[in-house]
């Protein structure tokens, strides 16, 4: 068996108040995919983090190659041949392929000019060893290229500099299951190619598709190692401590299901197309789709942001059009937004405070700050104690909180304003597994309480698991429906088969 | 026009932001040529005339090329205004009609220029105070201790650094040549070298940069030293044009405010890492011609101030609207 790349022995870290990291080992070899799991908290990014020297562990030693090193700046690792791709990529939209890949090192010239000439063959070198090579093309801007192909350009600069381990933070947080494919592939190549691969993951699939061996951290504690992939059954026992049955909620009776809250008959903008849908009370529907089928712009044409400009909708049995957001949670919809951090939230604010945000919106000008006609402070602390929402006070800064925390407040917002519809987008994203469960079991209660939920989400497995019912969406069209319980072959089946045909 | 707006999206070859400004000054020109023939004024549309237009705007055009590298790099300066009267009257008093002194003048501005420059990018980089304060400041800073020492023209400019304004080569003002080549100068600076493409990269992501091994703070500092010793140099200038420098005219000039507009005309986005010289140069002239129309066109100067600052909001918006990316 080959020694270890890297090796973490003993890793201890202490934050002030808490214990994030308490006598960990760690290793990973050449040639092998370390899949690192454990719930948001249980320690994984202070562990990488150390291991890339953004921070100093307080006892224990990292050995590459088995020598002891020393980090003090990230820059240190990177040249020690240690590439941390984080979730949110370390590129410059407004540069080139090729200029990114040789960001702070590119070539020159004997005048010690840039040679432009060589960066890009050199980053065509680079990109052939890679799937998608073909649509890259080094002179492209990289804002023009989608997420995936971003993250292919990423983990190439990361192969260009050399990089023997190569750490993935959740690579897939942003992409559709196409994409997630190619992305596997791209890993395959990886690991023939000798490198050892650190894989930080919340989702299963992953972990059997990739995964050679598995450290599942907890409370900063490394609970389970494995050296094959064991049943995903088994890591989530070890990552939550208990088992899961009752991880989504059970789908709705028929009894529970009532009337239609909205009504689309054969709407469309520029982006969609002959739009057809009904939503009842207590229904959850879930709409899958490949990045760019139109899920979202239907969300938005829904919520007024980018209006249809035919066909008809019905809201609780009266015809509406929505021009605008504000229409449309006067009207009574509700939508929590895909992008958290930067649609929803207002971090530098207390959570209570995001917790009035759209009800103080709403409220007259000369409404007090702390009670206004649709809510008032002491209503949104029981509405945030009803959420079991986990914060120091409700007085923090709710960008301290954890994302399903945080998902939560933005909920409360809306039950503050009584919607009749809601509209999920990726309500688990980037969210642990404990909170997960917590988020469907909430998304349940709020149906039984009588509203219609629209759930958009490229996680498979949790439209399947959580919705009633799934819509398949495809170039701005709902192309298939699918009763609870259908099967992930049948889904992605619609949701790629006109593309396939067309390629 | 609905064409490219059609295609936009799909034909990524064609990237819109980088040939605005060019359709802009396309624009400006026309109306130009438009207003002189519609006032039946043809005389305007000579070949010196043209030139005498951009002599106009030569100390705009210095400062502007300066502040296109603190932009880029996602920072700002305020102080170049005053920077510029105390170059002026620096280099005006040291030479004091004296040719000999000439030389001595011109060091004297420049070091003044890079040691402005430092602290200001010491401030900005080092202290992490906001470049609108940290440069606010420093003008403030400056213009004080401007004015403590002279309240009027002072010194004197010999014939010999005259020729800097007045000077031609040929049937083009030496100045004019002087600023295209300065803006060769900056161009191939920010195309080929290893500094210009670190410039884009701390504008673009400040975090990426210093993670990719990029000085981040020194890039910082060394843009903010090449916009003063450019605003320094505008001050040569028109302590030349004026043949002696005053504490206002800089000020008068306006030349903080409208060399950031001048750059953010050409194309160069506030928050960095996009843009370019070639940009800026474009922003100058459709500022210039601007100018020359309202005079044409016998605009009273109030109403030329309103129409300005019409046309910058205009054309930044016009920026905004149209690179606004559809999003899936």
């Amino acid at each position: 068996m080959t020694p270890p790349v890297i090796e973490m022995k003993g890793i201890t870290k202490s934050f002030p108040g808490v214990r994030a990291l308490g006598d960990v080992s760690f290793e990973v070899r050449a040639g092998e995919v370390q899949a690192l799991v454990g719930e948001n908290g249980a320690g994984k990014s202070t562990l990488i983090k150390i291991l890339s020297g953004v921070y100093h562990a307080d006892a224990g030693e990292v050995r590459l190659n088995g020598e002891a090193v020393h980090f003090s700046h990230p820059v240190e690792s990177l040249h020690a041949g240690i590439a941390v791709i984080y979730q949110e990529f370390s590129l410059l939209p407004e540069r080139t392929v090729a200029q990114n890949l040789f960001l702070g090192r590119e070539p020159r010239t004997r005048f010690g000019l840039i040679d432009g000439a060589r960066m890009r063959a050199e980053a065509r070198e680079v990109l052939s060893l890679f799937a998608a090579a073909g649509r890259i093309d080094p002179d492209r801007m990289v804002g023009e290229l989608d997420v995936a192909t971003q993250q292919v350009v990423e983990i190439a600069k990361a192969v260009s500099t050399g990089a023997r381990v190569v750490v993935m933070d959740e690579p897939t947080a942003a992409l559709n299951e196409a994409e997630c494919e190619e992305l596997f592939t791209t890993v395959d190549t990886l690991r023939e190619r000798g490198v050892a691969i650190i894989y930080i993951t919340h989702r299963m699939r992953e972990i059997t598709r990739l995964a050679d061996r598995v450290t599942v951290l907890k409370d900063g504690e490394v609970a389970a190692r494995f050296d094959t992939v064991p049943a995903p059954e088994a890591i989530v026992r070890a990552m939550v401590g208990r088992d899961i049955a009752d991880f989504y909620a059970p789908p709705a009776t028929s009894e529970e299901i009532g009337e239609p809250v909205l009504s689309v008959r054969g709407a469309g903008n520029d982006r969609l197309h002959d739009i057809g849908l009904d939503v009842r009370a207590g229904e959850i529907v879930g709409l899958a789709g490949i990045q760019g089928a139109g899920r979202v712009a239907l969300a938005m044409a829904l919520f007024g942001e980018s209006p249809f400009d035919r066909g008809e909708v019905t809201l609780n049995g009266g015809t509406v059009d929505f021009r605008s957001p504000r229409a449309a949670i006067t009207g009574g919809v509700g939508l929590l937004p895909g992008d958290r951090k930067g649609e929803g939230l207002v971090l530098m604010q207390s959570v209570r405070d995001n917790g009035m945000l759209t009800s103080r919106a709403f409220a007259p000008l000369w409404s007090s700050d702390r009670r206004n006609t649709r809510a008032d402070t002491t209503r949104m602390d029981e509405l945030l104690d009803h959420m079991e929402i986990r914060a120091a006070s409700y007085d923090q800064d709710i960008r301290a909180l954890s994302g399903g925390n945080q998902q939560k407040a933005i909920v409360a917002r809306w039950l503050s304003m009584r919607p009749k519809l809601l509209i999920f987008i990726e309500p688990t994203r980037g969210i642990d597994v404990n909170s997960k469960a917590g988020i469907y079991h909430l998304m349940r209660d709020l149906a039984r309480e009588g509203a219609g939920i629209l759930m958009i989400s490229s996680d498979l497995p949790e439209v399947i698991g959580a919705a009633d019912r799934v819509l398949v969406m495809q170039q701005g069209r709902i192309v298939a429906e699918f009763p609870h319980g259908a099967s992930e072959q049948d889904i992605m089946h619609a949701a790629t088969e006109e593309r396939e045909v067309a390629a | 026009m609905s064409i490219a707006e059609d295609a936009a999206p799909r034909k990524p070859g064609f990237r819109f932001e980088r040939w605005a400004p060019l359709i802009l000054l396309v624009g400006a020109f026309a109306i130009y040529v438009g207003i002189a023939l519609g006032t039946d004024q043809a005389q305007y549309l000579t070949f010196d005339n043209l030139i005498a237009i951009l002599g106009r705007s030569i100390a705009l055009g210095i400062t502007a090329i300066g502040q296109t590298f603190v932009i880029l790099v996602a920072s700002i300066d305020l102080s170049v205004a005053s920077l510029i009267s105390a170059t002026a009257v620096l280099a005006s008093v040291v030479m004091d009609g004296s040719p000999a002194m000439i030389l001595p003048a011109i060091l004297a501005a420049l070091v003044l220029g890079a040691v402005v420059g430092l602290t200001n990018g010491l401030v900005v980089s080092g202290l992490k105070v906001n470049p609108l304060i940290a440069t606010l400041g420093m003008s403030l800073i400056i213009q004080g201790c401007l004015s403590a020492f002279v309240s009027n023209f002072a010194g004197e400019v010999p014939a010999a650094f005259q020729v800097f304004a007045y000077g031609e080569i040929g049937p083009f003002p030496l100045a004019l040549i002087f600023l295209l080549a300065l803006a060769v100068l900056a161009w191939a600076v920010l195309r080929f070298t290893k500094f210009g493409s670190d410039i884009y990269a701390v504008g673009g992501n400040e975090e990426a940069a210093r993670f990719a091994g990029i000085k981040t703070g020194r890039i910082v500092v060394l843009s903010h030293v090449i916009c003063s010793v450019c605003a320094a140099i505008a001050g040569l200038y028109l302590a030349s044009r004026l043949r002696s420098g005053a504490p206002w005219i800089g000020a008068d000039g306006v030349y903080d405010l409208e060399s950031i507009a001048v750059v953010v005309i050409g194309g160069t986005v506030l928050a960095g890492g996009r843009g370019g010289v070639w940009g800026t140069m474009a922003g100058m002239l459709i500022f210039s011609l601007i100018d020359s129309v309202f005079n044409i066109a016998g605009v009273d100067s109030f109403a030329k101030q309103v129409l300005r600052g019409i046309i910058i909001v205009a054309a930044v918006a016009f920026y905004a609207i149209r690179s606004k990316r559809i999003v899936a």
